[in-house]
């Protein structure tokens, strides 16, 4: 097994501002995303041979793709893995360059959510089925892990509380430097810690926005990425663990952490030859669907101890000028979640701070970055971790 | 002789008073309680928790029929029973009926019973009756009815009591009646119903069964009947010839009018408190009336474990809130939630699953032991074990009976409930397996991690005509 590991490289991405975009539709978010990339790049549509398309419910096929950008003629295939399914997109994309068969290709995510006239997400159309489960809504699963995790380690519900708001007061600190976030707009503690109930006890800044958006990236090998521009981003890992989804079957799952992520991250750390994630690398950006996931992923990603994340996350480690800066764009929080485009935009973030250009929020020379994307339920969902860096990281 | 082998009831565990109902319209409230049941309930589910009740330590497998008895079935076409019996694990091969449209309904479903059993066609019926009749808002009934359910296992051999005699007189007397569109009970002048039907007919019906037997009001332990309300209810009793003492409670003021359960539940309430020997006499009222005479025996004596009418009316909650009732019996229209519409259920798929999903059958691994209960979205049927990925190598495995442990819970004020927050858990049940389910009749503030629950067979959900039946979890509460 070879990996992915410096095998290709990004030279052009694009990133739509995200939001509540009533003046856009799914086809307006492809081509402002594809364009700002192909700019970046300094490619046309025509230097495409291939492209991967992640949406979960904007479209079907390849010409939703296709038909707005007016690519002619190219291989060009959907991708599905629910909240994970920009990462998806991406991922493939990598794989059709590494095996050879292509040069430069096109790796795209969109979601035009803001039509549907409902709060939240609607799940999109059900197959016909028995209809026996539970009413589930994606605050309510996710809220089952902040109920276990505190239970199990002895949390009180003000001292759990704090800990994930806290989560969300730094995601909005950095949010309010990014002229793409949805939400640009510090939040004061005592506002997250006051919020109304949404999944108790996950309350409205526990939970992300609901926007949409597009993320685009275009991938090559490492050798023409040398040729079209100075600082090209390499690959250093891509992992894909999906589960049995059998957390709400077998008695061995603990509800307080997602088994996949320390999989995924173990294989990803694995690729990229990481055996120190906490000293290695330098900033992430994960799935924050809720402040709760955020908190449990710093776990899973092996930054914090087991049961101690919340000494970390209170104590600024995570924040933009901490040891390890995580939501360095504002994240889910403060982007909300076109669900099929929100893992590339977590590289978009990896890419420009790489190459110096992440404005107010700038890291200082970062090495390694890592993108955490699931898809699913902590009953059971697809996990994406990813690792980022300059060549020669 | 065939008799009763056992018995059960099912009493929501909210409960009105009539005050709160008074108050709301500006009018006196009557004295006392109605039992409403949840959002989620209905005689099908009613029907289930009583029998569920009734069945304690009998293996359902041995009931050959089962007969339910209704004014306010779910379901106009499509047997009501039968759903019945899948939830409590009934053979495919019993039959089953639906006694339906009279306040009688319970006794024509026990004496179809005694009949089935002394013909040998059947050696043991389960009868259920339960009720949920609505009145208008504002009116008398809705103050009145109540609603609940009871279940009697019949059948010969150890009878709890014989049934010795019974008597029926069949009289179009319609003083309450509702049409096929019609969603609330039409009442007439109480004086010609009450004066003229209520303490004429069920009397005689009660004197000439006394009369066959040979007894006097005074040889009756206990008089059960029915009643519209507390008061009549008293003056029927005293025209029959009982004294006070002699008359059951007839759980009007605590439970409500719950229409054709009623005689059955206070027959119920009297066996819990029988003593061998006792004469019960069992009256019920409506298109005519029909009086049973019941002798109890020494085996009363080894069902006392049931939660019947006395546990069930100790677990209970006050609603102070009118609305709530309201908004549960769909008589106010509702902003529409902005969420999805619910998808209705397909029946192929239904049908596919019924037979595991109905009784809540999972499967224990004949390789590893492991008990699971699988339900993906698309099926509750498991192909591959979940420990050791053996392929259908299962052995069925009933979690309906199995009490469980809150793992985890959330509160969730988004998704779509008549009874909000939807109260949603993981549960790990006693020697294995887990599960998610919905947590029904719940304070929001009394859940906890590690609480014991047991199960309750629901509505998930109705739409386009369907009502999609499932399990919820509910707190122990004894």
């Amino acid at each position: 097994m070879q990996g992915i590991k410096d095998r290709v490289a990004i030279v052009g991405m694009g990133c739509t501002k995200f939001g509540e975009r009533w003046d856009a539709s799914a086809d307006d978010l492809l081509v402002e995303a594809a364009y700002e990339a192909f700019e970046d790049a300094g490619i046309g549509p025509d230097d495409i041979q291939a492209a991967w398309l992640g949406t979960t419910s904007s479209g079907n096929t390849g010409m939703l793709l296709s038909e707005p950008l007016r690519l002619g003629y190219i291989p060009i295939t959907r991708v599905e893995n629910a909240c994970a399914t920009a990462s998806e997109a991406f991922r493939n994309a990598s794989y059709a360059v590494a095996a050879g068969i292509y040069d430069i290709v096109l790796a795209i995510g969109v979601e035009k959510l803001k039509d549907s006239g409902i709060s939240g997400l609607g799940g999109g159309q059900a197959s016909p089925s028995h209809q026996l489960s539970a009413e589930s809504t994606a605050p309510g699963s996710f809220a089952l892990l902040a109920t276990t995790y505190f239970a199990r380690y002895g949390l009180s519900f003000e001292e759990g509380k704090h800990m994930i708001g806290r989560v969300s007061w730094k995601s909005h600190r950095n949010g309010a430097l990014n002229p793409k976030a949805h939400f640009r707009k510090e939040v004061p503690m005592e506002t997250i810690l006051n919020a109304p109930m949404i999944a108790w006890p996950l309350g409205l800044f526990d939970c992300c926005g609901v926007s949409d958006g597009s993320a685009a990236a275009i991938i090559t090998t490492p050798e023409i990425a040398k040729r079209m521009r100075k600082d090209p981003v390499h690959v250093k890992a891509l992992q894909l663990c999906v589960p049995p989804r059998d957390g709400n079957v077998t008695t061995k799952y603990d509800y307080s952490h997602f088994p996949a992520s320390v999989r995924a991250a173990q294989a990803a750390y694995k690729e990229a030859g990481v055996t120190n994630p906490r000293e290695e690398i330098s900033m992430a950006e994960v799935h924050d669907c809720f402040s709760i996931t955020e908190a449990v992923t710093m776990e899973d990603l092996g930054f914090s101890p087991r049961g101690k994340v919340k000494d970390d996350i209170e104590s600024g480690f995570f924040d933009l000028d901490g040891g390890l800066p995580v939501q360095v764009d504002g994240g889910l929080k403060c982007f909300g979640h076109p669900i099929g485009a929100s893992g590339i935009r977590m590289i978009y973030e990896m890419y420009k701070q790489f190459q110096g250009k992440a404005g107010a929020r700038q890291l200082k020379a970062p090495k390694l970055g890592l993108t955490h994307n699931l898809g699913g339920l902590p009953s059971g969902c697809v996990l994406f971790a990813g690792i980022f860096g300059l060549p020669e990281a | 002789m065939a008799g009763i082998l056992s018995y059960g009831a099912y009493i929501p565990y909210y409960r009105l008073p009539r005050s709160v109902i008074g108050k709301a319209w500006g009018q006196p409230g009557a004295r006392g309680e109605k039992a409403v049941a949840n959002y989620d309930e209905d005689p099908v589910t009613m029907s289930v928790a009583a029998g569920m009740d009734c069945l304690k330590g009998i293996d359902p497998k041995t009931v050959d029929a089962l007969f339910m008895a209704t004014t306010s079935a779910p379901y106009k076409e499509r047997q009501n029973s039968t759903i019945v019996a899948a939830a409590l694990d009934l053979r495919r091969q019993t039959r089953h009926a639906d006694y339906a449209n009279c306040l009688r309904a319970g006794t024509i479903a026990m004496l179809s019973a005694v009949d089935a059993i002394e013909a040998g066609s059947a050696k043991s019926v389960m009868v259920t009756a339960a009720d949920m009749r609505l009145g208008g808002a504002s009116g008398a009934n809705e103050q009145a009815f109540g609603d609940g359910g009871a279940a009697l296992l019949l059948g010969k051999g150890k009878v709890i009591a014989e049934i010795e005699a019974s008597y029926t007189l069949s009289d179009d007397f319609a003083d309450n009646w509702r049409a096929h569109d019609d969603i609330f009970v039409r009442t007439w002048e109480e004086r010609f119903g009450l004066d003229e039907g209520y303490r004429k007919i069920p009397a005689e019906a009660a004197a000439e069964v006394m009369k066959k037997c040979n007894l006097a009001p005074k040889d009756f332990a206990k008089a059960c009947f029915y009643g519209p309300y507390a008061r009549r209810h008293g003056e029927l009793g005293k025209v029959m010839g009982f004294e006070p003492a002699q008359i059951q409670e007839s759980l009007l003021d605590t439970v409500g009018n719950t229409g054709a359960a009623l005689p059955l539940m206070v027959l119920v309430g009297a066996l819990e408190e029988a003593k061998p020997g006792d004469r019960i006499l069992l009256v019920s009222w409506g298109s005519g009336a029909d009086a049973l005479v019941l002798r109890v025996t020494e085996e009363i004596e080894k069902i006392r474990d049931r939660r019947g009418i006395k546990r069930h009316l100790e677990m209970k909650r006050t609603l102070d809130n009118y609305e709530k009732y309201l908004r549960w019996r769909g008589l106010v229209p509702l902003e529409a939630a902005a969420r999805p519409e619910k998808v209705p259920p397909s029946m192929p798929s239904l049908w596919r699953e019924h037979a595991w999903a109905m009784p809540l059958y999972g499967v224990k691994c004949k390789k590893c032991g492991t008990p699971q209960l699988f339900l993906s979205a698309e099926s509750s049927r498991p192909r591959i074990c979940v420990e050791c990925h053996a392929r259908d190598e299962f052995e069925p495995y009933k979690f309906a009976d199995k009490l469980g442990t809150v793992t985890t819970f959330s509160h969730d004020y988004l998704a779509l409930s008549s009874d909000p927050p939807n109260t949603v858990t993981v549960v790990d049940f006693e020697g294995g397996g887990r599960g998610s389910f919905e947590m029904a009749d719940r304070d929001p503030d009394e859940c906890k991690v590690g609480m014991s629950v047991e199960m309750t067979f629901r509505k998930i959900f109705f739409t386009k005509g369907i009502h999609n039946y499932y399990w919820k979890c509910k707190p122990v509460r004894e």
